[in-house]
């Protein structure tokens, strides 16, 4: 119940920001159409590459461009500055767990950011190339699919934002972090482009749980027992991920010193 | 000019020492701007393992593309960059402090809180520059041509990250907007406009003038026929439209400075 109200806050406190996220909405959108010329090209040149047809590819270009708000694909999050500041010393005083508290927040976020920011590029990609436009249960199969890709993402941001307990300056591990959650989640090319060895190391490693599965959902590639494969995979990296971050939060616990005052 | 560029050179100095007081975090973001610069080299080369040509542009000349444009705008991100952050200074009132310093608004704006992690961006567009040159075979010509086209693009991109901040004065969120044409531009311009929906392109010569930050006078450099059908002198329109945005760019920013109005905070 605690959690559920920190969730539905959260996302009213992102409400408040309409107009900045109108605002990358747009910005989402003028990228979705550059990489979908991108991949036509690619596509025409290779058709049937990744088992991907041309349709597919500029659906998948406008899709993840919606999906950048919600699974925040160049990382950050509130909780970073706080463990900077000290004021995560009033977060660790509250009779919350910290990991499920930001969790909840971080749900709000993405639900808001989903409707800001998912509407525009879509909308634009449906009018100008009738990008696809799924069935209602594959919707659903979608959504669930999206609902672990902000698990997985939160748990990797909250990693980061705990390091900042050891290391002060998190900007250095925010940037290295991006650069693998833009390359190998598919944000950069879809990870059936990569080729050999790349691509199976991609396809393995978490961040593809954060653009390219849930994108594969939405287009139909995962279906019976591969749907319920993707979210496994996505499920595995979610608790492994969390688990480590329990481990940091009490190491960070102990190592926490508040000054008197 | 020469004061301008001697204060630039004085308030980046003071900001990079600042920067120094964290090395290692300085030096993973550094590696982390040159290694996010080469993601879209990492996904042009993996789309070159899958085909010959891009948009009738081979390895070497679509290289030379992303280099220049590229290059362009590290240079221009580097001087002035730091300028789009306009909205968060205004938010937080710190626009206020710089007012009432004895030093041009937009300067202190293009240098607050400097860090030389941006020129990590210069070393693949560089790299990757150069390498495509020495395969390209350019004469001596060519390559003045060259150097004046990144110049030039960095001017236009500067004139852009001054627009971009100017309309910051009406939204204070414009950022999320503009970086559309500021980073999107980038992103844009670094592969052949042959690729994009000729409407789009026609958006970009006309209004935008995006097109002249590399692919108009690199179709004449590579000598490649324009996709539009425009005319040859097109190609070299690029100084007197950067001129006319950096007027526009003056006015937008002298309008928008003389109508701020403190947040009262």
């Amino acid at each position: 119940m605690l959690y559920a109200l920190v969730c539905w806050f959260s996302f009213r406190r992102h409400s408040a920001y309409r107009l900045a996220a109108l605002g990358e909405a747009v910005s989402n959108t003028m990228f979705g159409f550059l990489r979908a010329y991108i991949l036509i090209a690619l596509w025409q040149s290779r058709p049937g590459l990744g088992d991907y047809t041309v349709l597919d590819a500029i659906t998948f270009a406008f899709l993840t461009q919606a999906l950048i708000g919600p699974v925040q694909i160049f990382g950050g999050m509130d909780l970073t500055e706080r463990v900077r500041t000290g004021d995560v010393s009033i977060d660790l005083h509250r009779p919350a767990d910290l990991q499920l508290w930001w969790l909840a927040d971080d749900l709000g976020r993405a639900s808001f950011t989903l409707l800001a920011r998912g509407f525009v590029p879509m909308t634009a990609g449906w009018l100008v190339f009738g990008i696809l436009v799924p069935s209602p249960a594959r919707w659903a199969a979608f959504l669930l699919a999206l609902l672990l890709a902000v698990v997985v993402s939160f748990a990797l941001r909250y990693l980061v934002a705990l390091a900042v307990f050891w290391i002060h300056d998190s900007r250095g591990v925010e940037a290295v972090m991006m650069v693998c959650s833009l390359f190998f989640s598919g944000m950069i090319l879809p990870l059936v482009t990569f080729p050999g060895l790349l691509g199976t190391v991609a396809n393995a490693l978490p961040w593809s749980a954060l653009v390219q599965v849930p994108a594969d959902v939405y287009l139909g590639k995962r279906q019976g027992w591969e749907l319920l494969g993707a979210y496994a995979f996505q499920a595995t990296w979610a608790l492994a991920l969390i688990a480590a971050g329990r481990l940091l939060t009490r190491a960070a616990h102990r190592k926490l010193v508040i000054q008197g005052g | 000019m020469v004061e301008t560029v001697g204060t630039w050179l004085l308030l980046a100095r003071t900001w990079t020492r600042a920067a120094l007081q964290y090395p290692l975090g300085l030096v993973m973001m550094t590696l982390g701007a040159v290694v996010s610069t080469s993601l879209d080299l990492i996904g042009i080369v993996i789309i070159f393992v899958h085909m010959p040509f891009l948009g009738g542009f081979g390895p070497a000349e679509a290289g030379f593309l992303y280099g220049a444009s590229q290059l362009s705008f590290a240079v221009s991100d580097v001087a002035i960059g730091a300028a789009d952050r306009l909205g968060r200074h205004i938010k937080a009132g710190t626009l206020d402090t710089m007012l009432i310093r004895p030093v041009s608004p937009l300067l202190q704006l293009a240098t607050e809180d400097f860090t030389p992690r941006k020129a990590g961006r210069l070393v693949p567009a560089g790299v990757v520059l150069v390498w495509s040159m020495s395969r390209l075979s350019l004469s001596p010509s060519d390559v003045a041509l060259t150097a004046l086209m990144i110049v030039n693009g960095a001017v236009l991109f500067s004139a852009l990250w001054v627009l971009a901040a100017s309309a910051q004065f009406v939204l204070v969120h414009g950022h999320e907007a503009t970086k559309a044409v500021t980073w999107g531009g980038v992103f844009m311009t670094q592969y052949p406009m042959s690729l994009y929906g000729k409407d789009f392109v026609r958006a970009v010569t006309f209004t935008v003038p995006l097109a002249f930050v590399n692919w108009q006078p690199s179709l004449y450099i590579l000598g490649h026929p324009d996709p539009l059908g425009l005319p040859v002198f097109v190609r070299f329109l690029g100084p007197v439209l950067t001129a006319l945005l950096c007027l526009v760019a003056a006015l937008a920013w002298r309008t928008g400075l003389r109508h701020y109005r403190s947040t009262g905070s």
